[in-house]
């Protein structure tokens, strides 16, 4: 046996034998979490489609524990893996309970008659994503979050040694997209299921994977763990986005810089000037930022945002030419914006800056209220 | 536990709704061979029915005209329901049957065919020559409705197509028959419309054993039946090997439907109507409850529909058709409206 439980060889992908992607080489340890990222339409699901054998693939074969899909029956693969699908479950006058227990149907005999263990199992899966109080709830009368928890139920109670979920998370708000996605953390960590899933939201994909593979086109450009992949450059060409627009740190996304000339500096630190530097984006006002240490939270936010922003390097105490700089740009500007931020020992330069700023009746005081002026 | 409270209340509902069917069917089998243009006594009934003894012309009525017929009404009827509902799954759409998609008119073309010319050459048609016939007729016009299908991917199109086919069908069918000889005619005439009369004991064997079978063999796939139900990704993610499945269910259906038509003819809305009311009766659409229901559903239906096609106008027998469409059709449009609604 390999190392790998779940491996897959210049598996070729695509309809109507044109293959659409090639060249997939996925390599996962049992209990690994694989997420596929890729713009829309970059054929996530054609993959995932592909690995379940909803789809036959064009060229190569994907292997669950060194058996072949390809050779095996449905049967056989329906109790090694199970799957979420985005395809609507279409049948009518079904309870939440009847919709889960169809996970046991690998198990049950040739009527599909549930036993009581089959019963029990059913259960477990519904407590195991907090939805036994729906159990008698008319699967077409829940809602979004809730359907997507009893298809994972579902899944859970075919016993699969794999799940593949395609993009389970959309449609769900907040709260259950990380509810989901704590379940599959810990479904792997716990039972050792292998997680194989797309997601849209790759700052999830960041922090919950183990494995990442980029979709875009007719190869996969990447696969490789989380900090291989989560790149600048391997990030913005895979969607291709602005530079600088998605943070890699947060794997939040940040709208693109006001264009034009500033007029507009800011001064300020440990997370004060967030709030300024998103109301000047939204406002459609360039500006410069400065002087931000390297490790301060502002440059997380101004670095995206800001025409320019002025560092320096952490726990030093700001530099001459720093200064200079940062003086240099705030002269060109109209207005100077100054938040609240302790001012001590290393940084007490700023306090010159804001003098100066004083000085040419440019300084303006931002409130630590939100303000509904302007 | 919950799992108590859950099950009782729908298992009370599937007893009661069992029970119901067989008592109705029981009811209008007794009422069915009791009623005719030629009244006998019911207890002159029950002496020929259990002795075989009575008068010759009486035991001739029950015996070969009116149980024949009732168990053609009974076995075909129940046919008639579980290839609509075999169809509703297979195309996932509950407006689907036999007669809409146009299979039971296919069907009649083929047995019309087969009627005329081996009337003219060899004067005799066995049934399961028939049969075959019609099962052929069936899957042609099946395939039609398949390839059309397959071209648009609307359900109302679907429909739209099954109803050309049909017209088709039925055209050259009284095209055929326009032809045929005097002596033929009014045989074919009256099948062509669809009725239970006429049916022979050498009829009722065949049918039967056809018919019956299949029912087995659905009830045996109610667990791929309701995986399917769900959709084909899911079907297929549970283990059901869905192609192999599809074309069981193509032959199945169509096997019914056609051997429906060999001996009765066209029977309009029992495919839709019984199986829509039966899982509204059942609540559920498990098809291990709604496959022996819809049968019997289905039986229960077409004894009640021919009592009033040879009663009504008796001795004229009215075409079972015409009152099957009467309670048939308006369940369609009540069940198409509710959809409707419960869609917005």
């Amino acid at each position: 046996m390999s190392e790998y439980y779940f491996r897959t060889s210049d598996l070729a992908v695509g309809y109507n034998g044109k293959p659409l992607i090639r060249d997939i080489e996925i390599r996962l340890r049992a209990g690994e979490i694989l997420t596929l990222i890729g713009p829309n339409g970059s054929g996530k699901s054609t993959i995932l489609k592909s690995i379940t054998k909803h789809l036959s693939a064009i060229r190569g074969d994907s292997f669950i524990a060194d058996a072949s899909v390809n050779a095996m029956s449905y049967k056989a693969l329906s109790k090694k893996l199970a799957v979420v699908l985005t395809e609507r479950l279409r049948g009518e006058l079904l309870t939440c309970w009847d919709v889960v227990a169809t996970g046991r149907y690998p198990y049950t005999n040739a009527l599909g008659l549930l036993d009581a263990e089959d019963r029990e199992k059913v259960f477990a899966a519904m407590e195991r994503v907090h939805a036994a109080d729906l159990a008698d709830k008319d699967f077409s009368a829940i809602s979004d979050g809730q359907r997507q928890r009893i298809l994972l139920a579902r899944a859970i109670c075919q016993e699969p040694e794999i799940i593949v979920l395609d993009e389970p998370t959309s449609f769900l708000d907040i709260r259950h997209k990380l509810e989901l996605l704590s379940i599959l953390r810990s479904m792997a960590k716990e039972k050792g299921i292998t997680v194989i899933l797309s997601l849209h939201e790759i700052d999830l994909a960041q922090k919950l994977s183990d494995k990442i593979m980029c979709v875009s086109g007719e190869t996969v450009s990447h696969f490789g763990t989380p900090d291989e992949i989560f790149r600048e450059e391997i990030i913005h060409d895979l969607y291709g986005l602005e530079k600088g627009s998605f943070n890699l740190t947060f794997g939040s996304v940040e709208l693109p810089a006001p264009a034009g000339e500033p007029r507009v500096f800011v001064i300020s630190g440990c997370g004060s000037g967030v709030r300024v530097f998103r109301r000047l984006q939204k406002e459609g006002t360039p500006f410069y930022a400065g002087i931000l240490y390297e490790n301060d939270v502002d440059l997380q936010v101004a670095a995206p945002l800001a025409a320019r922003v002025i560092t320096e390097t952490p726990f030093m105490p700001i530099r001459d030419e720093t200064y200079d700089a940062a003086l240099a740009l705030m002269k060109q500007c109209d207005a100077v914006i100054r938040t609240r931020f302790p001012i001590g020992e290393s940084n007490r330069r700023l306090a010159d800056l804001i003098r100066e700023a004083e000085a040419m009746g440019l300084l303006r005081e931002e409130d630590a209220a939100p303000r509904n002026d302007e | 536990m919950t799992e108590n409270t859950r099950v009782r209340p729908s298992r009370v509902r599937y007893s009661a709704v069992f029970l119901g069917l067989a008592a109705a069917l029981a009811v209008l089998i007794v009422w069915n061979i009791n009623s005719g243009s030629v009244h006998i006594p019911v207890r002159e009934i029950a002496r020929i029915l259990f002795t075989g003894a009575g008068d010759d012309t009486q035991v001739g009525i029950v015996w070969k005209l009116r149980m024949p017929r009732i168990l053609a009404a009974a076995v075909l009827g129940g046919g008639l329901a579980l290839s609509g509902f075999l169809m509703q799954t297979f195309f996932g759409n509950p407006i689907a049957g036999p007669f809409v998609l146009g299979i039971s008119s296919g069907s009649k073309l083929c047995v019309a065919l087969v009627m005329i010319v081996a009337l003219r050459y060899f004067s005799y048609v066995s049934s399961w020559a028939m049969v075959l016939a019609a099962f052929a007729g069936a899957l042609i016009a099946m395939g039609f409705v398949l390839l059309a299908a397959r071209a648009i991917r609307q359900m109302s199109m679907l429909l739209v197509a099954g109803i050309m086919i049909s017209y088709i069908c039925s055209a050259v069918t009284e095209f055929l028959i326009t032809f045929a000889k005097d002596s033929d005619i009014v045989n074919l005439h009256s099948w062509s419309q669809g009725s239970f009369s006429g049916t022979k004991w050498s009829h009722v064997g065949v049918f039967s054993v056809i018919v019956l079978a299949c029912l087995l063999l659905v009830f045996l796939m109610s667990k791929p039946i309701g995986a399917y139900q769900m959709g084909e990704g899911y079907a297929q993610s549970m283990g059901v090997n869905v192609k192999r499945f599809r074309v069981t269910l193509i032959f199945l259906s169509s096997l019914l439907a056609g051997c429906v038509t060999a001996f009765a003819g066209p029977i309009s809305f029992v495919g839709i109507a019984v199986p829509h009311l039966i899982r509204l009766l059942l609540k559920t659409e498990k098809p291990i409850l709604v496959i022996p229901a819809s049968f019997l559903g289905g039986a229960v239906f077409c004894l009640f529909c021919d009592y009033i096609a040879r009663t009504l106008f008796a001795p004229a027998d009215m075409p079972i058709s015409t009152v099957t469409a009467l309670f048939g059709a308006p369940v369609v449009i009540v069940m198409m409206i509710r959809r409707h609604r419960a869609r917005l």
